[in-house]
Order: C-alpha cells, then sequence, then structure tokens
C-alpha cells in the first residue's frame, strides 16, 4: 500500500533537456569540409619536343631544402612569409613587352628591365629535395597562390570593384541565372589572363 | 477478483511519453558526429598542413583520394593508401582507371585526384605519385590542406 504514494515523475520538461542536448551537439560538431589547393599538372610532352627557352629574367626560381630554407632567385635566403612580396614584385615587375610585343599597362611594379618583361612571361620555378618536408613544400606554394591572388584582386578591385574570390563566387553561384553566369565567367578569364598562374616543377633532387 | 484488480492498480506505470524524444536526440547525435568516410585508414591519420588558399572540394563523387601518411606499425617511409588497403605507387594507375570507369563519360575530365597527404611526408613521394597521375593524363589535383585564416 506504500506504493501508491510513489510521485510520478514529471516528464514534461524531458523534451527541452533533449532539445538542449541536440542543438549543443549541433553546435559543437564541426562536419569536416574537403578542402585544399588546387593545381593543374603539366602535361606529357612527347621526348622529341623542345622545352620552351625562358630568360633567365623571367624565372623566378624558389629552392627549397629538406631542412625547410628557402633560397629565391638563388642568391636570397628567406623566411615562408617573405616568399609572397618577392614574388608579387617580380611578377608584376613589367620591364618589358609580352610575347605580341604588347607592354603590361597594368603593371604597377618598376619596370625593372632586369627582372621579369610581363605577367604573362614571368614564370615561377620551385625546386626541392626528395627529403624536404611535405609541410614546407605546401606552405610554399600556399605562399606562391597568395602572390598571384594578390596581384587578380587587385585588378578584379580595379576593373569590377569586388574582390577575385567574389567573381570567382559568382560565376559559380547556382542561384543566379545562367547568363549572369556566363557573364562573371568572362570576368574571371579576363584577370586570369592577365595575371597566369605559370607555376613549373623540377625533380626533386635526391 | 477484487483483490486481483486492486495489485494492478497499484503499479506505477513507467512514462514513455519522453522515450521518442530520447531516441531522436540520440539518432540526430549519431548523424551529426558521423563523419562521411567511406574507407577506414590503414595508416596514422595525416596531418594535414595549414593553408589560406584554399578552394572547397565540390562533387565529392568525382573525387579520388590518395592518403599519404606514416605506417601505423612503425615502418620507416611513407604509405600510401588507395580506397582501404595500403598499396604503392605503381596501383595508382588502376585506381584512377577504375574511378574513370564507374563515372558517366560527361564527367570523365572533371574527376580531381585529392591528395592527403601528412605533414612530414616526404616531396619525394608526392612527387612519384604526380608523375604516375600525369601517365595516365589524370592532371587535375587538389594538395587536401585544413583552411586556416590569415593573421
Amino acid at each position: 500500500m506504500a506504493r501508491r504514494d510513489i510521485p510520478e515523475i514529471n516528464a514534461g520538461s524531458m523534451a527541452d533537456i533533449a532539445f538542449l542536448l541536440l542543438i549543443f551537439f549541433l553546435v559543437t560538431t564541426t562536419m569536416n569540409v574537403d578542402a585544399g589547393i588546387p593545381r593543374k599538372l603539366p602535361e606529357r610532352q612527347p621526348p622529341t619536343e623542345n622545352p620552351p627557352k625562358i630568360k633567365e629574367k623571367n624565372l623566378f626560381l624558389v629552392m627549397l631544402n629538406r631542412q625547410g630554407e628557402i633560397l629565391v632567385e638563388g642568391n636570397q635566403y628567406m623566411k615562408v612569409d617573405e616568399i609572397k612580396d618577392a614574388a608579387v614584385k617580380f611578377l608584376d615587375n613589367g620591364g618589358g613587352v609580352d610575347k605580341d610585343g604588347n607592354k603590361c599597362d597594368y603593371c604597377k611594379g618598376r619596370k625593372d628591365p632586369t627582372s621579369s618583361d610581363h605577367p604573362k612571361k614571368a614564370v615561377i620555378s620551385i625546386g626541392s629535395a626528395r627529403g624536404t618536408s611535405y609541410g614546407d613544400y605546401l606552405a610554399v606554394q600556399n605562399e606562391l597562390v597568395r602572390a598571384y591572388n594578390e596581384l587578380r584582386d587587385r585588378e578584379a578591385d580595379a576593373l569590377y570593384g569586388m574582390s577575385f574570390k567574389d567573381l570567382k563566387e559568382q560565376a559559380d553561384n547556382s542561384d543566379s541565372s545562367a547568363s549572369r553566369r556566363e557573364a562573371y565567367k568572362e570576368k574571371v578569364k579576363k584577370i586570369k589572363e592577365m595575371y597566369p598562374m605559370i607555376l613549373s616543377e623540377q625533380e626533386p633532387l635526391k | 477478483m477484487s483483490k486481483f484488480n486492486k495489485k494492478k492498480t497499484d503499479m506505477p506505470a513507467v512514462n514513455t511519453a519522453s522515450l521518442p524524444d530520447i531516441v531522436f536526440m540520440l539518432l540526430f547525435f549519431f548523424m551529426v558526429t558521423t563523419t562521411m568516410r567511406e574507407v577506414e585508414l590503414k595508416i596514422k591519420e595525416p596531418k594535414l598542413p595549414e593553408a589560406t588558399e584554399v578552394k572547397k572540394l565540390k562533387e565529392k563523387n568525382l573525387v579520388s583520394f590518395i592518403y599519404v601518411g606514416k605506417s601505423k606499425k612503425g615502418v620507416k617511409g611513407d604509405r600510401i593508401q588507395l580506397n582501404d588497403k595500403i598499396s604503392t605507387v605503381n596501383d595508382i594507375k588502376n585506381f584512377i582507371l577504375a574511378k574513370r570507369e564507374s563515372v558517366a563519360p560527361s564527367d570523365k575530365n572533371r574527376l580531381t585526384t585529392s591528395i592527403k597527404a601528412d605533414i612530414g611526408s616526404e616531396v619525394g613521394t608526392i612527387y612519384d605519385i604526380k608523375e604516375k597521375l600525369r601517365d595516365i593524363n589524370a592532371l587535375k589535383i587538389n594538395y587536401s590542406a585544413r583552411e586556416v585564416q590569415r593573421k
């Protein structure tokens, strides 16, 4: 008879507790999104094909050894965060003409005749050793991409009043109409042509 | 008879009204925390490098993943994992060709290879992988990295 006295537990707030927990986990758990630095590998050339000749001044050489030390242009040691500015300076130099004989009228560099002729001709080459750590290697790659993005951002802002990233987002935006997307794709292409990303990679040294 | 009836009404019923809530909570919890990785890692989980200039990978079904990292058993050197077994660089060719076969012909040139390599891997290993990819004309790659914001 004593049993009858047990009061019923109030379960009305149970749902609230459950939802609270649910929301807590929703907020604290992050879905890992796959992201990375995209790159296009060069096609295999037939062995008979002669490699294109590139003038010394149009080549920006970044060497990376297995200790993670960085040598730029064969004579300067640099830290990772200094590479970007050096690369921008090289790419934006515009000291000469491109292959059609046009001057770089949008370059804001020093027009130094001993540095790159034109952004369309400027090549950045990365040399490494087999034992170089991948982390160091990718940090350098990231800085070089950053240099290109900085220049592209500048031109996108000057021409269209928005950053290069926003332009690309608009070109991919599935909410807007196809013609609008096409127009943005055209703009992205134009900016990419102004500063084409020409990265070359040497076979890692043993 | 009356005695029998009394016994039954004396039992306090367990309140099951909140049971659905609990079940739903568990369900959501597992839905949220489960990572959508189809393969089980046979190598040590690669510690991805950090980068600021990353692009998010879309269309996961068009991406093949190559994992590079250290062995779990302490074997020296970098290990490569394709699908769910440890492989060598020579297996990459068949791995990519099989992936190519599995997608629609119109998507074939949109296939991407994502290299998920540990921060401590050697550039030589990555280079060997890239050479194999070039051999079979799988040119779109993505160096997987964790996105960080620039300070």
